[in-house]
């Protein structure tokens, strides 16, 4: 479960994700870096942020993030430093280019097929004949009504 | 000795899940009713089998049986006794065996309670279900057997892993199970109705109490699931849009379309062949689930016994029963006739509507799932999909779910006048407008999550409000109606009442929950949200099988002690893990949230403190939402059965 690869996070360094001496004195700034870390994979835990891990690795990203911040970097060549270091795989929010277009059309997509298709089919039902329903034997007939009698 | 009983009974089980399997189909088929007899007698040897295995598994873990290996590594005699029982079900083989228990309690029931049933169908469905429990056994048997030795039996065992040694956590498991497995239900259902060639109102009355029991089992796993990583985690996250979490999410929401399209299937005999469709993809997200958890192949923070070798079987399985299932569909679904007719603007049309956006947005979690997968196969991209694309692709659906609802839930069947419903939801909708009004005001941050989410969630449930009281005609003696209403109204209004907590309690804890993190010494007060957090002292305190640093805390308000709170650091010395043991002082509006982290070097302890609002609605719409489908499943009218024996001349029950 998930607490087994977060026991092997909190055995590396068992502490609290951001310790109180990487805050930074500017609340301003120290937001911009809460948000920013929320966005980026904590490399050798599973699936959290940097924000909420509580691995070594993770420390140093967020101290890396502050630094750049600190530097006067906005929040865009702040993240952009680190991917340019991690790799693709550190941002948790994928980019929309190439590839990854699918990945965030498949949705709207599938919608927009869902409504057509919902709407040739309702559109249909609309002007159906209505059916006659007896095809079921009389004894069917019979049972049904028993079952469905409230 | 017991042990190797149970052994034995497990293969018997899986024998007796063969003959099931086999002997009513062809039995149904031929039409000889001696064969088709077989299955109920069989499906109850079957569950009585593997009970007495699964008892016999539990008997070991009770009694520290060191020979058994699965209980050498995950238990451990200074254990408390609650966690010796679900320990059998924290680990890969255990769960397993508990997974196949419930495939065959559900088949049970059907034999049980199944029997009004007409006797070709039953016969089929219990065949069904049996062969999703033959591949089950089989794994079960093959890679993953719980009753396998020691050679050289140690002392003492490895302990359960602590983070599983929790209330929330120990039953979160076989809650999950229920769910995935009564999912098997409908799917067993909706294989027989294939292999029969019909599907009626009838069946989709049959059917959807196994549905619906299956959603609520879900409903109540996952909240149960998601309180648990709320107060063990240490920061108060309830939701991580993790692979095993959507692993779980995916036929949850599935389970919700097939729900509403069972409804139509029985009241209006539409949406036939879609319903049978959602009821096959149902369970086939429910082994993608099981795949995931155990195959290693998405990384996940749940990666829970992970082998590829047993991931092989699993796909295996998942793709045997998916096929078979998909193509009995493409050759049968061309005989499903829709009979109902009905307008564009209808209780039909809308639950159509309701029926495509969950089952996108189900899609859109799978397609974020798997997507690494993907993208690292065909495209060579190492990529990361995490919390910020689902919050972002899979919102909205929920969001024109939420605006849709209260609207369909009062359309009537076949033609309706929209009209009139919208101007019996103008209280309710002004009323949302106000509450997310007064939010926006309220609030000093930018945020429009917040306003939008309040309003949702009025909107729901005044909207509920409004349906129920719509019911009840005009006149004198409304709230003597009221209570009269049949419990399936009242079910469908306390679901989706339930719904708008949850969106309530989500929206407000991601857009005002606070945090404060800092070093303090004995003595030193922290203030968070017009509250005053004064820390006493910290002490060493010896728990059963661990040791703990437990920080005392008192809550001020105004000066005057609301609440003590005590957050706790543990070690467990055999399992050599740390865990951190958050305190919560909880309340209707809010709670207070504290972790305590390590001893600084210059004395005093990190501590984190968080004000989170609404967090309880979240669980509470949770708990509701399932409140509202037992009302809707003790509803009389699914008690077709009861209630047809009563007539004297009544067709019985074959």
């Amino acid at each position: 479960m998930r607490g087994l690869i977060l026991g092997l996070c909190l055995l590396a360094a068992p502490a609290l994700a951001v310790q109180p001496d990487e805050i930074l004195g500017d609340p301003a700034l120290e937001a911009r870096a809460r948000d920013i870390s929320a966005g980026l994979r904590c490399l050798v835990c599973r699936n959290e942020s940097i924000d909420e891990s509580n691995a070594e690795l993770a420390r140093d990203l967020r101290l890396l993030v502050r630094e750049r911040l600190v530097a006067g970097d906005t929040d865009e060549e702040a993240v952009a430093y680190i991917v340019d270091r991690y790799g693709e795989y550190v941002l948790l929010n994928p980019t929309a280019t190439g590839a990854n277009l699918i990945l965030w059309l498949a949705g709207p997509l599938m919608l927009g097929a869902g409504l057509v298709i919902a709407g040739l089919y309702l559109r249909r039902r609309a002007s159906a004949p209505e059916a006659e329903a007896v095809r079921l034997s009389a004894e069917e007939e019979a049972r049904l009504r028993d079952i469905l009698r409230d | 000795m017991i042990t190797e009983l149970g052994h034995f009974a497990l293969i018997l089980a899986c024998l007796v899940a063969v003959l099931q399997s086999t002997v009513p189909l062809i039995g149904a088929h031929k039409r000889w009713p001696g064969w088709m007899a077989v299955a109920e007698p069989a499906a109850v040897a079957q569950f009585l089998l593997t009970a007495a295995s699964f008892a016999a598994l539990t008997h070991a873990f009770v009694t520290s049986d060191f020979s058994l290996r699965l209980v050498v590594l995950n238990s451990h005699t200074d254990k408390p006794l609650l966690y010796k029982i679900t320990g059998v079900w924290g680990n890969h083989e255990g769960s397993m065996l508990l997974w196949v228990l419930i495939v065959a309690l559900f088949g049970a029931a059907v034999a049980w309670f199944g029997t009004n049933l007409p006797p070709t169908l039953r016969a089929r469905v219990l065949s069904v279900q049996a062969m999703i429990g033959v591949a089950f056994f089989l794994f079960i048997v093959f890679t993953s057997n719980p009753f396998l030795r020691m050679a050289v039996p140690p002392f003492n065992g490895q302990d359960l892993n602590p983070l599983l040694q929790d209330p929330g956590l120990a039953f979160h498991p076989p809650f999950l199970y229920l769910g995935y497995v009564g999912l098997s239900m409908t799917f067993s259902f909706a294989v027989a109705a294939l292999i029969e060639g019909r599907v009626d109102a009838a069946w989709g009355r049959w059917v959807r109490p196994w549905t619906l029991a299956a959603w609520i089992f879900l409903t109540i796993g996952i909240g149960l699931g998601s309180w648990w990583a709320y107060y063990e985690l240490g920061w108060g996250g309830f939701w991580f849009w993790d692979p095993v979490e959507n692993a779980s999410f995916m036929p949850w929401l599935i389970a919700a379309a097939l729900l509403h399209s069972a409804i139509v299937v029985e009241k209006r005999e539409a949406l036939k062949s879609w319903t049978i469709l959602m009821a096959i993809i149902a369970f086939g997200f429910s082994m993608v689930g099981a795949f995931i958890t155990r195959s290693g192949v998405l990384t996940s923070v749940h990666a829970f016994a992970t082998d590829p070798e047993r991931g092989v079987f699993l796909l295996a399985i998942l793709a045997v029963f998916m096929m078979g299932a998909l193509t009995l569909f493409a050759a049968r679904a061309g005989a499903m006739q829709a009979k109902g007719v009905f307008s564009m603007v209808s209780r039909e049309s809308v639950l159509v509507l309701n029926n495509i956006l969950l089952a996108v947005s189900a899609f859109v979690v799978f397609v974020g799932t798997v997507w690494p997968l993907v993208a690292e196969m065909a495209f060579a991209r190492k990529l990361s999909v995490g919390a910020p694309f689902f919050n972002a692709a899979f919102s909205p659906f929920m969001l024109a779910l939420g605006l849709i609802l209260p609207v369909g839930a009062m359309l009537p069947w076949k033609r309706a006048k929209l009209g009139r419903i919208l101007r019996a939801l103008v209280p309710a909708f002004g009323l949302a407008l106000a509450v997310g009004a007064l939010a926006w005001a309220m609030q000093s941050g930018r945020s429009a999550l917040g306003p939008i989410g309040l309003f949702l969630a009025a909107w729901l449930i005044g909207g509920a409000v409004t349906d129920l009281w719509s019911r009840t005609g005009r006149g004198q003696g409304r709230l003597a109606r009221l209570a009269r209403l049949p419990r399936a109204d009242w079910g469908k209004s306390v679901a989706h009442a339930g719904f708008g907590v949850t969106i309530a309690g989500v929206a407000a804890m991601m857009a005002w929950q606070t945090e404060d993190i800092r070093v303090m010494q004995e003595g030193d007060t922290v203030d968070i949200a017009g509250y005053t957090l004064r820390l006493d002292t910290v002490e060493q305190v010896e728990g059963p099988n661990y040791l703990s640093t437990t920080a005392r805390f008192a809550l001020l308000r105004e000066g005057r002690e609301v609440g003590r709170l005590h957050p706790e650091k543990r070690i467990y010395p055999v399992a050599q893990m740390p865990t951190t043991e958050a305190a919560l002082d909880n309340g209707f509006l809010r709670d207070i949230y504290i972790a305590v982290g390590d001893p600084q070097e210059g004395g005093g302890w990190a501590v984190r403190s968080y004000y989170k609002p609404l967090a309880n609605w979240i669980w509470g719409g949770a708990i509701l939402m399932a409140l509202g489908g037992l009302l809707s499943l003790s509803d009389r009218r699914f008690r077709v059965a009861a209630g047809a024996r009563k007539v004297p001349q009544g067709v019985p029950a074959e």
